[in-house]
């Protein structure tokens, strides 16, 4: 039993800095803004959210850094794609370079150091629960935190008005902009969302997953933050279900691979995408669907003619 | 100006100007417009209509000029301006969202807080009221051109407006829809709002408007009232100049000429989820002959377009046959040299590429049926031939340019579209499939192009027309059919067809029922 609820604890640490980055991607593609720079802002997260920590000695202070980092670097990006119009691709490309190269100059002093963990959340009485109490009631601060980010976009892109508002500037940004919707200040705005979720989430790997530096430790999974986003066709509900899909494939074949099962290493690293990528393309049959939550002008440039 | 509208002007607009670059879109332009007056906003394509109401409405900011709204002088600095002060816009193209939903639609355009399920019940009800049903769960991406129009109107009539500009709201309509329209026009000068109209469609100006503004090349040429004076006079102060009428000489014995371009029972599932199947569709079009097809946009005609031209293959080979040999599993190329010659409806980017010489074109397209004459051993392009040949259609077509061998983007798009046109006919097609010849096209040009159809057809070759313009449908054609829905009615000879029931059949009225009436008639 203690067995399976460990399974289940690790699969949650795994999926969540996706689960996290993967949101606020979305919010940002939403608003039609394609920022391929997701894994550069979430290393630059984990940096700094490592480096507060450590030299302040607390995890909640380098909690708040990761975040502000991220969002600090998608500013960059945000300031070049849309007040100077540049071409989203290879602007959000740049971002990622620059950020496994400057976390790596600003890192070189914390490799071999020691990290601070973010404490698991411990409540009497019901983290004691046995099985479900750990699950519900003992997990890091920052898995409930990507719960309840889920549901709060959830609820903001669907059940509310600048939700809608930020919808119809994916939809059309020029129609948009016929209407008087400050199409620039939304799309910063989202960027910004996106870049403090990628570093929130870089955060998770430098404070709870291995609280340690460790160069490139973001490891891609920026990238398939960005390929779940598209696979759940811009759904958030999918993009949980995808995120757990892989961090539960993920998991699983790491224990295959130590029960040492007769299948090649390779194929069972390469699991997790596959079977993340087949489950969202099943889910995402309906073209209709589909069609309708595509941002339509997603990774256009925009320049209001005045 | 007329000084007794003086004092009851609720927009007065005083030397406006706008400036692009080098061109001046508006230049010094005056306008008055009185509490509960319908007034015209006249003037050609590229004429400055539609950067004036973007001034109006807040889009674009002017370069210098003043604005009056009831005698008090406003910055109308965004759109939110524009509808604080009671200005509402109904937009020539479409400013909806294809992904949401009708009411979601409206909401979006009402800054007032209040939840979107509201919003459906009064967008509804004043639909109904106003005799523009209207239901807010269904998706724009769903719905035909004039409903979205619809939309857009409820839209602009939530907001209570004073001033409602319409940028040429008819364009997309059927005449039933248009009257529909009208009296949705009328009845809301009933209740002392002003209408801005803007509109080259001269007698529907002078039904329903109390005085013109007529605008040439970014100034104001003369204000009229509409009732007084004749379309043809409309279109002398629009154009500066006469317009040439477009004559078509009747075709006799065209029964037993022989069929050019067949197509037979055509049939083509939706592609995508917005688009629409074509569903069996049959005609004939004989040597000697332009027949129009007729139809609301977006109800099959680009479809229609792309399976007769080659871009998307048909499985069975016999459902398009050009020149009595089976074409349906050719390319645009293996249709090309069988005799066919095709024009999209988008300029650049289909019919030409943007940053490419015309002569580029050119060759573009007409390298594989006039392999011999333009390009040379080894595959060398002879670019003095296709250079001469350019220039030839350049003359015959009039084109007029700034370059002697410009990029086809740097042409105004009525040049760019005879050019094209041209490109074609040069070619002496014996099969000619037009989409939209003369959209966003000037009135000398259009003649120009509509003139160059009919002299095609009458030495021979067979000539379908693809259009919304009924208008233009009824100048040239010698049969016209309608499409709607991905259905092709059967053709009606021109002698009997009338706006009326052409329109009946572009709004959906059953093509049998409609072929019964004609045989009654």
């Amino acid at each position: 039993m203690d067995i399976t609820v460990n399974i289940l604890l690790t699969i949650a640490t795994a999926a969540t800095p996706l689960l996290i980055a993967a949101i606020g991607e979305l919010v940002v593609e939403r608003s039609g803004v394609l920022n391929l720079g997701v894994e550069g802002m979430m290393i630059m997260g984990a940096v700094g959210g490592f480096g507060a920590g450590h030299l302040t000695g607390s995890p909640w202070i380098g909690l708040l850094a990761a975040i502000a980092m991220g969002a600090l670097f998608s500013l960059l990006f945000a300031v070049m794609t849309l007040s100077l119009a540049t071409n989203q691709v290879a602007t959000g490309l740049s971002l990622t370079l620059l950020g496994l190269g400057l976390s790596g100059m600003i890192g070189t002093s914390f490799v071999g150091q020691p990290g601070v963990r973010l404490p698991n959340l411990d409540i009497p009485v019901l983290t004691d629960i046995p099985v479900i109490g750990k699950l519900l009631f003992g997990q890091d601060p920052i898995f409930y935190i990507s719960i309840a980010l889920t549901s709060a976009v959830m609820w903001f892109l669907f059940k509310t008005r600048t939700g809608l508002t930020l919808r119809s500037i994916g939809d059309s940004h020029t129609s948009a902009h016929a209407l008087g919707i400050k199409v620039i200040r939304y799309r910063y705005l989202a960027v910004i969302f996106g870049g403090a979720c990628a570093g929130l989430a870089g955060g998770h790997l430098s404070l709870v997953y291995t609280p340690q530096w460790v160069e490139n430790m973001s490891a891609g999974r920026g990238w398939i933050a960005l390929a779940l986003v598209v696979f759940a066709s811009w759904r958030p509900w999918r993009v949980l279900a995808g995120a757990y899909i892989f961090g539960a494939v993920w998991i699983g074949q790491l224990h295959a691979q130590a029960f040492g099962i007769p299948v090649p290493s390779q194929m069972l690293s390469s699991l997790p995408y596959l079977a993340t990528v087949v489950v969202l393309v099943l889910i995402s049959r309906n073209k209709r669907l589909t069609m309708m939550n595509t941002p339509a002008s997603l990774g256009q440039p925009f320049v209001p003619d005045r | 100006m007329s000084a007794n509208h003086d004092g009851a002007n609720l927009l007065e607009v005083r030397g406006l100007t706008k400036i692009f670059g080098t061109l001046t879109a508006c230049d010094h332009v005056d306008l008055n417009i009185a509490k509960g007056e319908i007034h015209a906003l006249l003037g050609e394509n590229g004429a400055g209509k539609s950067t004036l109401v973007k001034m109006l409405f807040g889009s674009l900011e002017a370069n210098s000029g003043e604005i009056f709204w009831n005698g008090q002088a406003v910055r109308i600095t965004s759109p939110g301006v524009a509808k604080k002060l009671g200005i509402g816009m109904v937009f020539q193209h479409f400013s909806l969202f294809e992904a949401l939903t009708a009411a979601e639609n409206i909401a979006l355009s009402l800054d007032d807080g209040s939840p979107i399920s509201s919003i459906a019940a009064k967008a509804r009800a004043l639909s109904y009221s106003y005799g523009l049903p209207l239901d807010p769960e269904s998706l724009v991406g769903d719905l035909s051109v004039g409903e979205r129009q619809r939309i857009e109107i409820i839209r602009c009539l939530l907001q209570t407006p004073q001033l409602i500009i319409l940028d040429e709201p008819t364009s997309v309509l059927t005449p039933q829809e248009a009257d529909k329209l009208f009296e949705t026009l009328e009845r809301l000068r009933a209740e002392g709002k002003s209408i801005l109209y803007i509109s080259h469609r001269l007698e529907e100006v002078k039904r329903i408007c109390d005085r013109a503004t007529v605008l040439r090349h970014g100034k104001v040429v003369g204000h009229c009232n509409p009732r007084e004076e004749t379309a043809g006079s409309l279109a002398r102060m629009m154009v500066g100049s006469e317009v040439q009428a477009v004559v078509r000489a009747p075709v006799e014995g065209i029964e037993t000429a022989r069929p050019l371009l067949e197509i037979r029972g055509l049939d083509r599932k939706p592609a995508t989820p917005f688009s629409i199947p074509l569903k069996n569709i049959s005609l004939n079009v004989r040597a000697g002959e332009v027949i129009g097809i007729a139809g609301v946009a977006g109800n099959g005609q680009g479809e229609f377009f792309e399976s007769v031209s080659g871009e998307v293959l048909q499985q069975d080979g016999a459902s398009v046959r050009i020149r009595g040999k089976d074409a349906g599993g050719l390319t645009i190329t293996g249709r090309r040299l069988l005799g066919a010659a095709f024009v999209p409806e988008e300029r650049l980017g289909h019919g030409a590429a943007p940053r490419m010489k015309l002569s580029e074109n050119l060759l573009l397209s007409r390298h594989a049926t006039d392999g011999k004459a333009f390009v040379g051993t080894g595959g060398m392009v002879k670019s003095g031939a296709v250079y001469a040949a350019s220039q030839r259609i350049i003359e015959a077509m009039d084109v007029r340019k700034s370059a002697p061998d410009p990029e086809a983007a740097a042409l105004s798009g009525g040049n760019l579209q005879k050019f094209i046109v041209g490109r074609e006919l040069d070619r002496r097609p014996s099969v000619m499939v037009v989409n939209q010849p003369t959209w966003g096209v000037d009135a000398g040009a259009a003649a120009h192009i509509r003139q160059a159809l009919i002299e095609l057809s009458r030495s021979g070759s067979a000539v379908l027309v693809i259009s919304q313009d009924l208008d233009e449908l009824f100048e040239i054609s010698d049969a016209i059919a309608v499409m709607h829905n991905g259905e092709l009615s059967r053709p009606m000879p021109i002698a009997e067809a009338t706006f009326e029931k052409v329109g009946l059949l572009m709004g959906g009225a059953e093509p049998g029922h409609a072929e019964h009436t004609l045989e009654t008639a």
